[in-house]
């Protein structure tokens, strides 16, 4: 028979996938070490040394985390509608493009108390514009999100290759005539504030995490949230409700696109160069960053709060990369190969943690029933109320699909 | 009857994770009987015949067939055994035809090229022998619901099944269809067969019974013969405790029409006239009940009342207020509530909390909110009181609610639809699929808030429900209101008839 205490270990079980998942990716990236016949250990010295070795290396991850926990956010929210946002590139890439725009337009006009509100404001709005209209497509004329966030990811990097190979070039580069597609350096008033008086370490990790816990009160805190999530898990039940479902739709993947738009934003602002720079692919801005911060939401349970440790870990594992390789000699393929490695671990043990959190909600409630029916049966005396059984006597029910995430 | 049974179930007992399905249950049938099995959803019907038909295997017992011991591994095994089953839901192939459906699986007489003309003959015969009488060429997807289930039948006597066990056969038949089923049964009985009968409808299981075994919590809770079995003898094995089947109606001084329809038409989801120009009315504390085979538009006039579905012409009025085409929030603000036939699919939301459920119509109340976020202490004590009020089985607020039984959840639709004094309610079957005590519990909350002067309409295709419920009985066949009947008056029969289309002045004649 199911206890409470069976079901404690399940839930335990679920949460301690992912991690065991991480750790078999790096364990196989050993393995690959070996056989490029560098040392493991030395190896994964160099990586943990990198990401959280000292002050310098944990404001690096700090700050690679930063776009990955923003992106990460979005999703979750726009998972919790059942929206799978892939498009957190262009998104990057449109608020990146709509804050520089701007910056350019005001030059040296506004103090920077105005500008860097203004500018970050900026990013959210053209984020919010490339999630509200594959967000409207899906709703109204029921275009799968999926298809058109990646489509739109294509439309947003040739916007931006031309934008900065024509009218938002630096003029410097004309001149030159290097034509490297890059703005001039920005309005001084636009950087983003340096914090605890380091020279790198910007503001832009402080309002991801502020984001991240905003995203934690919206969903779960407030009206709004709670509609998301019901249109999310039903949208039969919320349309009979009176829900509007297609709105809340729309609201979610414009505010999962406002995310990513923050996050191009901060790229912008938050470069050393102080420029908006690309080579010509998203990676070229991003850094895929609007892909790498899917992972990072999955990796946290498509949780806003979990988020944040987990694009920690994912932006440590970023940076750390790059040290192996300067330490061991690899070829940089194999970060790309061990990053990848994380992130098919990571989702495809995700079915796995999903079976063990249900079973462990199942076994629970079993046992609490039938605690209660004893308490009952004890209580009023011989029969005096019936009583019923779970409905179904059959086995819980398995992992539902991948539109059900944890619930909290 | 012969001396030795033709089955005898010995101390089955089956777990499933946190369930005890079985608890040593004892079943036997002999030749030339029905013998029924009678228990509620979740009593372990259902799994102690997957057991007999190789779907599942027993932890422990034995299975006796003709006085052997016998390992029934799979259904194949149990049709090698001549034991047939006729599934709740069917289990046809709809692009095949009749006697392609009854040959799939069977080797051909003729090797590896088909004998359907073989076959369809054999069918024919079968049909003349026991009254189900079809044709063989005919593709299953174009027969109604009741010649699907002769299919069903004919399988299994094709199949040369001498033990027939019968998953809940009515569901979904008419009472003329249901007639003309137990005729069908009654012969094969004549014939020497033995059928298990699983049914929870009391007056069908009283009229074709020959023994009755009562399961409850998976164990054997009674065991009658039919002589000397009542209804409510058979509801109280069922549920443990005395049942009143029908609640009392306290004479209630009906009010102004509370709802009123007017020449609705509807469109179907197929774009085909699902609802053709109905009229109806129902007045302040009056139960209008709505008789029908389900199919014939309930869910569609369900739905447009509360603007779910856009009405083609015609229109709806709550209250005085016109709510024809309105958003379904507008209907619920005129004073709708509603509930649904889809319980878990149109209901509620499975992986949300008890709490969380009973918030789903007023989650922008102020009531609830405090400074914009939700206020967790209200909202807590408005969904304890509803939980208690309506007596909703729960572990805790924050259980999910599809881990709770079918009742259950029933109740707390029904807490929620009615915790806004609602001015017209909307049920739709209503206790369809749930145990006993919630679906007595259910009733008596309907006829209180009719006593509070709320208008229902009341959709069912149990008729004891709309006989023992209603003021007035509205018949729906295909779209349109076959007419309007006084419970008290009219027969079951005839409103048997006019389900099946005929109309009022030829039913009553």
């Amino acid at each position: 028979m199911a206890t409470v205490g069976n079901a404690r270990r399940s839930s335990y079980l679920a949460y301690s996938v992912p991690v065991l998942s991480v750790l078999a990716a790096l364990l196989l990236g050993a393995i690959m070490l070996v056989l490029l016949d560098a040392s493991p250990v030395e190896g994964v010295r160099a990586m943990f040394d990198g990401a959280f070795g000292s002050g310098d290396a944990l404001i690096s991850t700090a700050l690679k985390a930063t776009p990955l926990l923003l992106v990460g956010v979005g999703i979750t929210i726009a998972f919790r509608a059942n929206v799978i946002n892939i498009g957190g590139e262009g998104q990057m890439v449109a608020g990146g493009l709509l804050s520089t725009a701007l910056a350019l337009a005001l030059g040296d006009a506004l103090p920077a108390i105005l500008m860097v509100p203004l500018v970050l404001l900026a990013g959210i709005v053209g984020g919010a514009i490339w999630g509200a209209i594959p967000g409207a497509l899906k709703a109204y004329y029921g275009v799968n999100e999926i298809l058109s966030t990646i489509m739109l990811n294509i439309v947003a990097v040739q916007l931006m290759n031309y934008l900065l190979r024509g009218p938002m070039i630096d003029p410097g580069e004309i001149e030159r005539g290097t034509r490297i597609p890059q703005t001039q350096r920005l309005p001084e008033a636009a950087d983003l504030p340096l914090i605890l008086g380091n020279d790198r370490l910007h503001i832009g990790p402080l309002i991801a995490v502020l984001a991240a816990i905003f995203a934690y009160i919206l969903l779960w805190r407030t009206p709004l949230g709670y509609r998301v999530r019901a249109v999310g898990q039903n949208p039969d039940a919320s349309r009979y409700a009176g829900i509007p479902v297609k709105r809340t739709v729309v609201l979610a993947l414009t505010m999962s696109g406002a995310m990513a738009g923050l996050a191009g934003a901060i790229l912008v602002f938050g470069s050393e160069s102080h420029r908006m720079v690309t080579d010509g692919s998203t990676a070229g801005f991003t850094g895929s960053a609007g892909f790498n911060g899917i992972v990072a939401a999955l990796f946290g349970g498509l949780h806003p709060v979990w988020t944040i440790p987990a694009s920690f870990l994912f932006g440590g594992l970023l940076v750390g990369g790059n040290a192996l390789q300067r330490a061991v000699q690899v070829p940089s393929a194999l970060i790309l190969a061990l990053n990848g490695l994380v992130v098919i671990f990571v989702v495809s043990t995700d079915r796995y943690k999903r079976l063990l959190r249900d079973r462990a909600s199942a076994a629970e409630t079993a046992a609490r029933l039938a605690e209660l029916e004893e308490a009952n049966s004890v209580s009023v005396a011989a029969g005096a109320n019936g009583s019923d059984p779970p409905d179904r006597a059959e086995p819980p029910p398995e992992g539902t699909g991948a539109a059900e995430g944890r619930d909290e | 009857m012969a001396d030795v049974p033709m089955l005898e179930m010995k101390g089955i007992t089956k777990r499933f994770p946190g369930v005890l399905a079985n608890d040593k249950v004892d079943f036997d049938l002999f030749a030339g009987e029905v013998h029924t099995l009678l228990g509620e959803n979740g009593a372990g019907k259902s799994t102690l015949m997957k057991i007999l038909y190789g779907l599942y295997q027993a932890d422990e017992g034995e299975i006796l067939l003709n006085g052997t011991p016998t390992l029934i591994t799979s259904p194949t095994a149990a049709i090698e055994h001549n034991i047939g089953m006729i599934h709740q839901h069917f289990m046809l192939v709809e692009t095949l035809t009749v006697a392609e459906n009854v040959a799939l699986g069977l080797p051909s007489s003729r090797g590896a090229l088909t004998d359907l003309d073989a076959v369809s003959e054999k069918i024919v015969q079968l049909g003349s022998q026991y009254g189900l009488e079809i044709d063989p060429e005919a593709t299953v997807w174009q027969l109604a619901v009741g010649q699907k289930q002769r299919v069903e039948i004919i399988k299994a006597l094709y199949r040369e099944a001498q033990l027939l066990i019968l998953d809940e056969p009515t569901a979904v038949l008419t009472p003329q269809e249901v007639d003309q089923l137990f005729d069908t049964l009654h012969q094969m009985t004549a014939d020497g067969r033995g059928l298990i009968f699983i049914s929870h409808k009391l007056h069908e299981v009283l009229a074709l019974s020959d023994r009755i075994t009562v399961l409850r919590q998976g164990r054997v809770t009674g065991y009658t013969t039919t002589e000397g079995a009542t209804r409510s003898s058979l509801a109280s094995m069922m549920v443990g405790r005395e049942v009143k089947l029908a609640p009392d109606k306290p004479d209630v001084e009906t009010g102004s029409a509370a709802l009123e329809i007017s020449g609705l038409s509807v469109i179907g989801d197929r774009g085909n006239v699902v609802i053709d120009g109905i009229d109806l009315t129902v007045n302040e504390g009056e139960i209008l009940g709505i008789a029908g085979v389900s199919g014939n538009g309930q869910r569609e006039l369900a739905e447009t009342i509360a603007g779910l579905r856009q009405a083609e012409s015609g229109s709806i009025t709550i209250a005085g207020t016109d709510v024809t085409n309105q958003r379904p929030v507008d209907v619920r603000a005129a004073g709708l509530a509603y509930v649904p036939e889809g319980r878990m699919k149109d209901g509620i939301i499975g992986l949300f909390t008890v709490a969380e459920n009973l918030l789903l119509i007023d989650h922008n109340s102020k009531e609830f909110l405090d400074a914009g976020l939700l206020n967790f202490e209200a909202i807590r004590t408005h969904s304890q009181d509803l939980v208690d009020e309506f007596a909703v089985k729960t572990p805790s607020l924050d259980t999910p609610v599809r881990s709770l039984s079918g009742g259950n959840i029933q109740k707390l639709i029904l807490a929620r639809e009615l915790s806004g004094t609602p001015t017209v309610l909307v049920a739709s079957q209503p206790t369809r699929g749930v145990d006993i005590g919630a679906a007595e519990y259910i009733h008596k909350r309907l006829v209180q808030q009719r006593s509070e002067d709320t208008a229902i309409l009341m959709i069912s295709e149990d008729l004891d429900e709309v006989f023992g419920l209603s003021d007035r009985v509205a018949v729906m066949y295909e779209g349109e209101i076959m007419g309007i009947v006084d419970p008290k008056k009219a027969t079951r029969e005839q409103v048997g008839l006019m389900m099946a289309g005929v109309s009022q002045e030829q039913a009553l004649a």
